[in-house]
């Protein structure tokens, strides 16, 4: 637990109004020197608006919600949050992160909806050597472009190798792929390829669908004609609902073929509306919301209390990703420079509402359980259940190399 | 029985592109006004759907004519206060006007209902295939080549025999022509731009289920109604109809057959038709 010392105290009473200019006089008026380093700010930047909005909604409200529970004071600093919105439009991203480096002296920039956006923020990490803590974006290579990038989401190869494990021991042997033609599209594709082919099973059909797409008709239809025994579905949360619909529109429901995949089509966030079209999907991810741990039920009944909506594995992501600055700073005892931070960093462990995690010290990549879940009715509602754990799962995409 | 099953998801796919289109085909083609803000109408349609069928628990078929209603209504509305002023002003200030108005609606619906996607519960007896002669056909999409079909041919026949009809086509020749006789220019527009809107309205119900609706709704599907306009030429309501027939199966062929460049054809369909055809497919060609 985080200790609270008596300098917060005072401005502890501005901090709702979020007026900068209060916090830093209450600051004057309790502390005598030195204020500027008393503040750790983490510039957050998210996606609030057009499509990814649901991620940076389900982000911001986990690292509130950790503030909250924590308290707003670590190894003797305030934490201060300023949360921007980049629309998931990497040029904005590489703007705002630029003036939040610049002109508010951010000690942590974190979030990053996409891939995309998490590369524009790379080198100026590298530049201004400020710690770039990922807690959405999911490609493989996302880390090795700046030393200063850590990440506590996931990568696509983490659950797209373990599904393809899977699918070989339990029979799938015949599959047909249909992805979003986009870097995590190619990502989750080309890692489940690999592990299949090499595990003697046959991808009969790899079907890109463009990622703007507003009818899968044709594709599904495609699919079906090759009969396979599971297709292997991504596509961005968002579309799986409308995938599963056509899917079951289709009548492909009631036929043989399984529907596996990385967990991004069965989103906690969407799962609930997507109907019974869902029921019996088999993926494999980095969270459920209905993970059977203590923690992640104290989790999700506080989120759901807070917010009213279910978390889902972005949530997580931004929950890990303040514990991890959090912990980093205790570790430093204070110290918020990159190269500390970043050192504090490696090879942190601790219990997440997912499960145990770390971070791999060579890396600075996730290490987590891959759970294998069927999507099934708990309670009148549909939830990811999980009935299968491959522990500690580093990311296939690196240590191939 | 494949290319059957191809050609049906393409009519319906085509179908619903023209209610979809089929009110901007009115609004640019008879009344020469540029609204991009058209899928707005759209969406407002769906989403009202989603409210009360699924708060309300409305069935879904008495849903259709409330989504008519109310965008004919907010259609209305917004005809009387702001459209009004811009019939007489260049195109590109209606563009730009419209398009502010498609962001607003954009953010005003991801304030009011959530930037996720959503859906309509659709009664159990539209969900599913049935079999016809061994031909797997969408319950769902035939209702949407049923509905579509009838809707085709009442506003053709609105346009064509009634007396509201040639009011409208009279307005639209000759504005002051048709009030110096007596026709009430305003109303007419007013009226016809509702219904367009109500036509939006009905197929944002319709296409929440195939299309999937969220506050993006309006820009995702600009293109594709921008593209029926275009090709089928604005002088009829057929002109559009065949042009999103002949798109809709193209479409849906294209991304069957060739998966890789599927996304293509129906701008590669565009480009051929346009250089071919400058008016569109179905046009009186004369300049304004």
């Amino acid at each position: 637990m985080v200790t609270r010392i008596s300098a917060s105290k005072a401005s502890g009473i501005f901090n709702r109004g979020g007026l900068a200019a209060a916090a830093f006089a209450a600051l004057g008026l309790s502390v005598s020197a030195a204020q500027a380093q008393e503040t750790v700010k983490i510039g957050l930047i998210v996606p609030m608006t057009g499509q990814q909005a649901s991620t940076g909604k389900q982000i911001v409200s986990a690292v509130k919600l950790y503030m909250l529970q924590k308290g707003e004071t670590v190894a003797g600093k305030k934490i201060e949050l300023i949360v921007k919105d980049d629309g998931a439009i990497p040029d904005n991203t590489k703007r705002i992160a630029q003036e939040l480096i610049v002109n508010d002296k951010v000690n942590v920039i974190a979030g990053f909806g996409i891939t995309p956006t998490a590369l524009a923020a790379a080198p100026l990490a590298t530049q201004a050597k400020v710690p770039e803590v990922v807690m959405a974006a999911g490609t493989s290579i996302i880390t090795e472009r700046s030393p200063y990038i850590v990440r506590t989401s996931f990568t696509l190869p983490q659950s797209s190798t373990i599904i393809a494990d899977w699918a070989l021991k339990n029979g799938i042997k015949k599959v047909v792929a249909l992805v979003s033609d986009y870097a995590p599209g190619h990502d989750a594709l080309n890692s489940f390829k690999a592990t299949l082919t090499a595990g003697g099973g046959q991808l009969v059909e790899e079907i890109k669908v463009p990622l703007a797409n507003p009818d899968f008709a044709p594709f599904l239809q495609r699919a079906k004609d090759a009969a396979p025994d599971a297709l292997f579905i991504f596509v961005p949360s968002g579309q799986g609902g409308t995938l599963m619909k056509q899917f079951a529109e289709r009548g492909l429901d009631k036929s043989n073929i399984k529907v596996i995949g990385p967990g991004d089509l069965t989103d906690d966030d969407l799962l609930p509306n997507m109907g019974d079209a869902a029921l019996g999907i088999v993926t494999a991810h980095l969270y459920s919301a209905n993970h059977p741990s203590a923690m992640n039920k104290a989790y999700v009944a506080a989120f759901q209390k807070a917010y009213d909506f279910r978390p889902n594995f972005m949530s997580v992501g931004g929950y890990d990703g303040m514990h991890l600055i959090y912990e980093a700073l205790k570790k430093t005892g204070g110290k918020a420079d990159g190269d500390s931070l970043i050192a504090a960093m490696k090879g942190l462990k601790w219990e997440s509402p997912r499960g145990p995690i770390s971070i791999d010290p060579e890396t600075r990549d996730i290490v987590q359980n891959i759970y294998i879940r069927k999507v099934e009715k708990v309670n009148g509602q549909l939830f990811n259940v999980e009935f299968a754990t491959f522990e500690a799962v580093k990311d296939p995409g690196k240590a191939k190399k | 029985m494949t290319i059957l099953t191809v050609l049906f998801d393409g009519i319906a796919a085509g179908m619903l592109l023209f209610v979809l289109a089929s009110g901007l085909a009115v609004t640019l083609g008879l009344m020469n006004f540029v609204n991009l803000a058209h899928g707005a109408f759209a969406m407002a349609g769906g989403y009202i759907c989603v409210v009360v069928v699924n708060r309300w628990g409305m069935p879904f078929l008495a849903a259709l004519p409330v989504a008519f209603l109310f965008s004919a209504m907010i259609g209305a509305l917004m005809e009387r206060t702001l459209y009004c002023h811009l019939y007489g002003r260049s195109h590109l200030d209606q563009v730009l006007f419209t398009v502010g108005l498609v962001f607003m609606s954009i953010t005003g619906v991801d304030y009011v209902m959530g930037s996720s996607q959503v859906f309509i519960d659709i009664p159990k007896y539209l969900q599913g295939q049935i079999e016809v002669f061994g031909l797997g056909m969408s319950r769902y999409r035939l209702l949407i080549i049923l509905l579509c079909s009838l809707i085709t041919v009442a506003v053709q026949l609105i346009l064509t025999k009634t007396r509201f009809g040639s009011r409208l086509r009279a307005s639209v020749d000759d504005t002051r022509v048709a009030s110096g006789l007596g026709i009430n220019v305003n109303t007419v527009f007013a009226l016809t731009f509702a219904f367009g809107s109500g036509l939006a309205g009905l197929g944002g119900a319709l296409g929440a289920e195939i299309l999937g609706l969220d506050p993006t709704f309006p820009l995702k599907f600009l293109i594709y109604i921008m593209i029926v306009v275009t090709v089928g030429g604005t002088s009829s309501i057929t002109g559009p109809f065949l042009a999103s027939l002949l798109l809709g199966i193209g479409d849906v062929a294209g991304k069957y057959y060739v998966p890789k460049f599927g996304a293509f054809a129906i701008y590669a369909m565009m480009i051929v038709i346009l250089i071919w055809r400058p008016h569109g497919l179905f046009s009186r060609a004369v300049s304004k």
